[in-house]
Order: structure tokens, then C-alpha cells, then sequence
């Protein structure tokens, strides 16, 4: 059953949630951190419109910097003006941002330890029609490498809000993803949400497997978590919006209440989250465990929910995957 | 002269800044072959262009290397450092004699310079194009404050072959960022050979100026002549200013001017003990060594 702590979403389940793409959540997440702190400014690549850093340039025009169709600029102009005393944010789609400034970031960003947090949008083959040039699906992994980098992956709209205000309050680089379509908004205001701490989505009694998801699919989690508990599969659900520093405690306790884990995320499985969660669990608490994602592809063109259906990432075929890994 | 002092140049003063520009390219030597691993041809051909900076240039001050209205000197071309680290330590930073630690485990002198490691070093850098974007980013900042410090961002010319130069470039012009200098060592060199030979980059001045640079060119070991290059560039409100520096590589040791392969070695102990006596005696022209 749901946690009650999680205080998520009284239409959690219901057909007409509300839906918003993450990306939305960086919008209004950046004009309410710009509000509070003046030191913020948001650096855009010629991408406003659809990164939502519009937003925060319609609010503030003098602390929003057009770089233009320059990602390797824009991550070390942010750098400079992060050395200035400036909180920068960096938007463009994840596949240039940090796919494109992969070095600029490790170099004058993570190693110089400045505080600018890198948005990347578009992240995942859900993307949708654009292809496999702009579903990025391995930030995750080049991002998590980098020393001195937290990694945060929000499941929703809400949570995306909260993560970029948390991102404000940290010092130091920070790395966010972002998604273009729509998702359902399944946290509220009053969800917990702390950078390096897991959430709990669901809990039943005698639970045999344990589902640890990152990103919007934690919504798909929840739902295949449902249905399962309905045919007699008793799950837990966590939530990890933060991939590093992974929250440890919570991955043990799925890990020893459960005996086994399934991972989940928009990202190749490869160097993701469930590799994060795996080279944890080898040394900590050893469980058999599955990673689903996206098996070492590429994306391509198609509808969102056509793209996660045919990378086994909807409700059902994480149903399946699950259903199968708890009969071995 | 005092770091701080901002008087005209007199014949007097230049030539005490000449004699710490040895000063300066003696620690280089000696600290190469410490280290036994390095650049040589850079650091010489710029010990001129770093002692007008941190004896004459640059508004700091070495006992609180963090003062929030410091001018910023960002350096793009990291692995030049010694000749930053030997201008830094012999402008009171730090001890001369921690310069020869440098390479070393443990050392703040990193091979390519770390700022977390060392205070007044500005920003990590090695990885080459990227000095100029960080050096715009700082001075669009210090714009946005209102603060009154001067941002100068050294490269080189091999660099002007990364495509974020020019994406830096043309942010800068397009921003207007007249409390930006560059100032690029164009001496010619790069690590495979002559740089019109690896990638041809001429015309540079005309390339910046398309780019709305102000852009001056200058005898880069001539210190009265840079220093009056910076002081036309503080006077120019309407775009940042690029001075093109041209260098000798290898300067002050005759034997390894203009040679490319001295870009990435050391001197061993024997060519150290060599290369000092040129510098002591300005290339056998003085019949003993000053030192």
C-alpha cells in the first residue's frame, strides 16, 4: 500500500492526475530560487522556450544570459561568473549539456569545485519524435563519475521544483535531469524531499522483491507495484530522485527486507543508476538484482509511450520483468 | 618597486622590472629541473608578460590573495604555470624555494594549475580554450556588481584551435566586456611543430576585430612596450581588447629560442646549469655572470 508519509498525490492512481514534464519544474524552481537569492542567473544555449528558462528570463532579463548554440561556452562562462560569487544554472538539452561540454564540466566546473548546476533537459528516449541524437541516456553515468558532483534525477514536476531549490542551497556542482513530455505529478507540496535521501512509495507486508526506481518511471513503478500486489506479489517501492550520493541506508534496508532488488530507470542500465545501486549492493549487502533501462541502444523516433513500451519501461513490462525475476 | 605602485615608467623602473624578469626565468630553470618533467619554451617566453603583470599591472595584493577587488588574472593555457608560480612566488605569494616542489606528490605547484590547491591561482586549467570563456564569465559578472576590477585572460596561440576560443570570442564581443583583456602569446610554437605548419590561425588581429575586439600587437618581451599596450586596453570602453604578445619561445636561453621541441621538455641538470649561465651573462654578451 501507499505510504501515507510520502504524502503523494490523492489521485496518485486516477486516470486524470495532473500531468507536467519535469522541465516545468525548473522553470518555476529558478524564479522562485532567483526571488530569494540574487546571486542566481540562468545561463540558456538558444533553447528557452522549450527548457522553460523563459521563465526565469521574462522575471529577471538582467540575470538571464543568452549564450546562443555554444554548450561548451556556456558551461565555462558559467564557471567565471560561479568564480565571480554567481549561482548559474546552466540549460540546454542533456545530450549537449553535458553531453557536448563533457570536459569543460569536469575540468572547470567539477575539479574547480564552482557552484553551478548543470540542467539537462530532454533526457531519456521519451523525448519522443526528435530521436536518438537528442534522447540523452547516458548523463546519468558520465555525471555520477565526476567527483565533487551531486547527481539528482526528480520524478515529477513538484519534485523537480524542489530539487532546484535544493540545488541552490548546496554549494558546489550539481547536476539535474530533466524530461520533455508530461509525466504525472504524483508528489505534492508537502512530499518529503532531501538531496541524498531515498522516498518511499510503497510498503506491503512481507514484500519479496524491492523496486528502486529514479526519474518519472518511479511513477511507472508505483503503478506496476499495484497491479503486482493485486495478482499476489508483494512489493516495496523507493523513490531515489538523488543518484549521488545514493542514499545507502535506504538501498540496504529494500536490499535486507527483500532479499532482492530491481532497478529502473530512463538511461542506458549500463553506468546508470541501477549500476550505482548495484556496485553498492556488491559490497555492502550482495542481493540478486535486475537493471532495467535501456540495454546498451540507442533510441529512435516515436511517441513517448511507444518509445518506453518498446524499451520495456511501461507498467506492464516492468510487471513482467518483475513478475519473471521473482519466479526465478 | 612595490607590486602596488602605479607610477610612470621611468628607464629606471623598466629596467628593475628586466632584472626580476631574470630573476623570474632563473627560478624557471631551476625549478624545471627539480621537477624533471615540464614545459621550458612558454613560461621563458612569457617571464617578461607575468612580470609586468604582478609587479607593475595587476591591482592585488599577495598577503590576502583572495581580496575581493583584485583584478583577475585568469590563465588559459595551464601548462605554462611555472612561470606563473615563479612571478607569484617572487611577488610574495610564497616562498621562492616552494617553486622548486613543483610536479612534486604533495605539492600546491601542480603540473597544471589547480586553484582549490593554491590561493590566487583564480581557476583550475590545462585543458586548453577554455580560459578565455571563464575569464568573460568573471568580467560579465563583475559588470553585473558593478565592481571596478579588471579581468586579463593569458593564452596561447596553439589554443586559438579549440572551437570554444571562439565561441568565448564571440560572447565577449557580443557582450561588450571592455573590462576584458586577452592577452595571447603568439610565439609561434605548438607541440608538433610551427603553428601556420599544424593549423594555419593568421589572420589573427583581423579575426578578433571581426569579432569586435579592439586589437593591439606587441613585442611581448618588451615590458615598457606591454605594459603601454594594457594601459591603451583600460582606456577602451566600447569592446574587450585582445593583445596579441609576440613572444620569442624560449626566451633568455639563445641555444633553445624559437625551438618548437623545447615546448613540452625540461632542461636536464647539465642544460639547466647551461641555460642559467645564458640567462646570467644575456647569451655571452656580458663577459661574467651578474649572479
Amino acid at each position: 500500500m501507499l505510504n501515507k508519509n510520502a504524502k503523494l498525490s490523492a489521485k496518485v492512481f486516477a486516470d486524470d492526475i495532473e500531468k507536467a514534464p519535469t522541465r516545468d519544474g525548473f522553470g518555476k524552481g529558478t524564479v522562485e530560487a532567483g526571488r530569494a537569492d540574487p546571486r542566481i542567473v540562468v545561463l540558456c544555449a538558444d533553447l528557452a522556450e522549450s527548457t522553460r528558462a523563459e521563465w526565469f528570463q521574462k522575471e529577471f532579463p538582467e540575470r538571464f544570459i543568452e549564450m546562443g548554440v555554444a554548450e561548451q561556452n556556456m558551461a565555462t562562462v558559467a564557471a567565471g561568473m560561479a568564480l565571480a560569487g554567481k549561482i548559474p544554472f546552466t540549460a540546454s538539452y542533456a545530450a549537449f549539456n553535458p553531453g557536448r561540454n563533457y570536459e569543460q564540466i569536469r575540468t572547470t566546473i567539477a575539479l574547480n569545485n564552482v557552484s553551478v548546476k548543470i540542467c539537462g533537459m530532454h533526457a531519456g528516449v521519451s523525448v519522443g519524435p526528435d530521436g536518438a541524437t537528442h534522447q540523452m541516456l547516458e548523463d546519468i553515468g558520465l555525471m555520477r563519475m565526476l567527483p565533487n558532483m551531486i547527481v539528482l534525477t526528480p520524478g515529477d514536476a513538484e519534485e523537480a521544483r524542489k530539487a532546484v531549490i535544493a540545488a541552490t542551497a548546496t554549494d558546489g556542482p550539481v547536476y539535474i535531469r530533466f524530461g520533455r513530455a508530461a509525466t504525472p505529478v504524483f508528489t505534492t507540496p508537502e512530499s518529503p524531499f532531501r538531496i541524498g535521501k531515498a522516498l518511499l512509495l510503497w510498503e506491503s507486508e512481507n514484500p519479496k522483491i524491492a523496486i528502486l526506481s529514479t526519474g518519472s518511471l518511479s511513477h511507472t513503478a508505483l503503478v506496476a507495484a499495484r497491479n503486482l500486489s493485486e495478482k499476489g506479489i508483494e512489493t516495496l517501492v523507493f523513490h531515489l530522485p538523488t543518484v549521488k550520493p545514493l542514499d545507502g541506508e535506504a538501498v540496504i534496508d529494500a536490499a535486507k527486507r527483500t532479499g532482492a532488488v530491481v532497478t529502473i530507470e530512463e538511461h542506458q542500465a549500463a553506468g546508470g543508476f541501477g549500476s550505482a545501486v548495484a556496485e553498492f549492493l556488491a559490497e555492502e549487502h550482495p542481493v540478486p538484482l535486475k537493471r532495467l533501462g535501456i540495454q546498451d541502444q540507442f533510441g529512435q523516433s516515436g511517441s513517448p509511450e511507444e518509445l518506453l513500451s518498446h524499451y520495456g519501461l511501461d507498467a506492464m513490462h516492468i510487471e513482467e520483468a518483475v513478475r519473471a525475476f521473482v519466479a526465478k | 618597486m612595490s607590486y602596488n605602485e602605479k607610477m610612470a615608467l621611468t628607464d629606471e623602473h623598466i629596467r628593475a622590472l628586466e632584472k626580476q624578469a631574470e630573476a623570474i626565468r632563473e627560478t624557471i630553470i631551476n625549478m624545471l629541473v627539480a621537477a624533471g618533467s615540464g614545459h621550458t619554451a612558454g613560461p621563458l617566453g612569457m617571464a617578461d608578460i607575468f612580470t609586468a603583470f604582478y609587479f607593475h599591472v595587476l591591482n592585488h595584493r599577495p598577503e590576502q590573495p583572495e581580496w575581493e577587488e583584485r583584478d583577475r588574472l585568469i590563465l588559459s593555457n595551464g601548462h605554462i604555470c611555472p612561470v606563473r608560480y615563479a612571478a607569484m612566488a617572487h611577488a610574495g605569494y610564497f616562498p621562492v624555494n616552494e617553486c622548486l616542489t613543483l610536479r612534486k606528490f604533495g605539492s600546491r605547484l601542480q603540473g597544471h594549475p589547480e586553484r582549490l590547491r593554491l590561493p590566487g591561482m583564480e581557476t583550475t586549467s590545462g585543458p586548453l580554450g577554455e580560459g578565455l570563456s571563464q575569464a568573460a564569465g568573471v568580467a560579465y559578472a563583475a559588470r553585473m556588481d558593478g565592481r571596478a576590477c579588471r579581468v586579463y585572460c593569458l593564452m596561447s596561440d596553439g589554443e586559438q584551435e579549440e572551437g570554444n576560443t571562439w565561441e568565448a570570442a564571440m560572447f565577449a564581443g557580443k557582450n561588450k566586456l571592455s573590462n576584458l583583456t586577452a592577452v595571447m602569446d603568439r610565439n609561434n610554437i605548438q607541440i608538433d611543430g610551427m603553428t601556420e605548419d599544424v593549423m594555419p590561425l593568421e589572420p589573427l588581429a583581423e579575426k578578433y576585430r571581426a569579432f569586435n575586439w579592439h586589437v593591439l600587437e606587441v613585442n611581448g618581451n618588451d615590458i615598457n612596450a606591454f605594459i603601454a599596450a594594457v594601459d591603451e586596453a583600460k582606456a577602451i570602453h566600447e569592446k574587450p581588447t585582445l593583445i596579441i604578445a609576440h613572444t620569442i619561445p624560449g626566451k633568455g636561453v639563445p641555444e633553445i629560442e624559437f625551438d618548437y621541441h623545447w615546448h613540452g621538455k625540461p632542461p636536464t641538470a647539465e642544460e639547466g646549469k647551461r641555460f642559467l649561465k645564458e640567462i646570467r651573462t644575456m647569451g655571452g654578451k656580458l663577459p661574467h655572470e651578474y649572479a
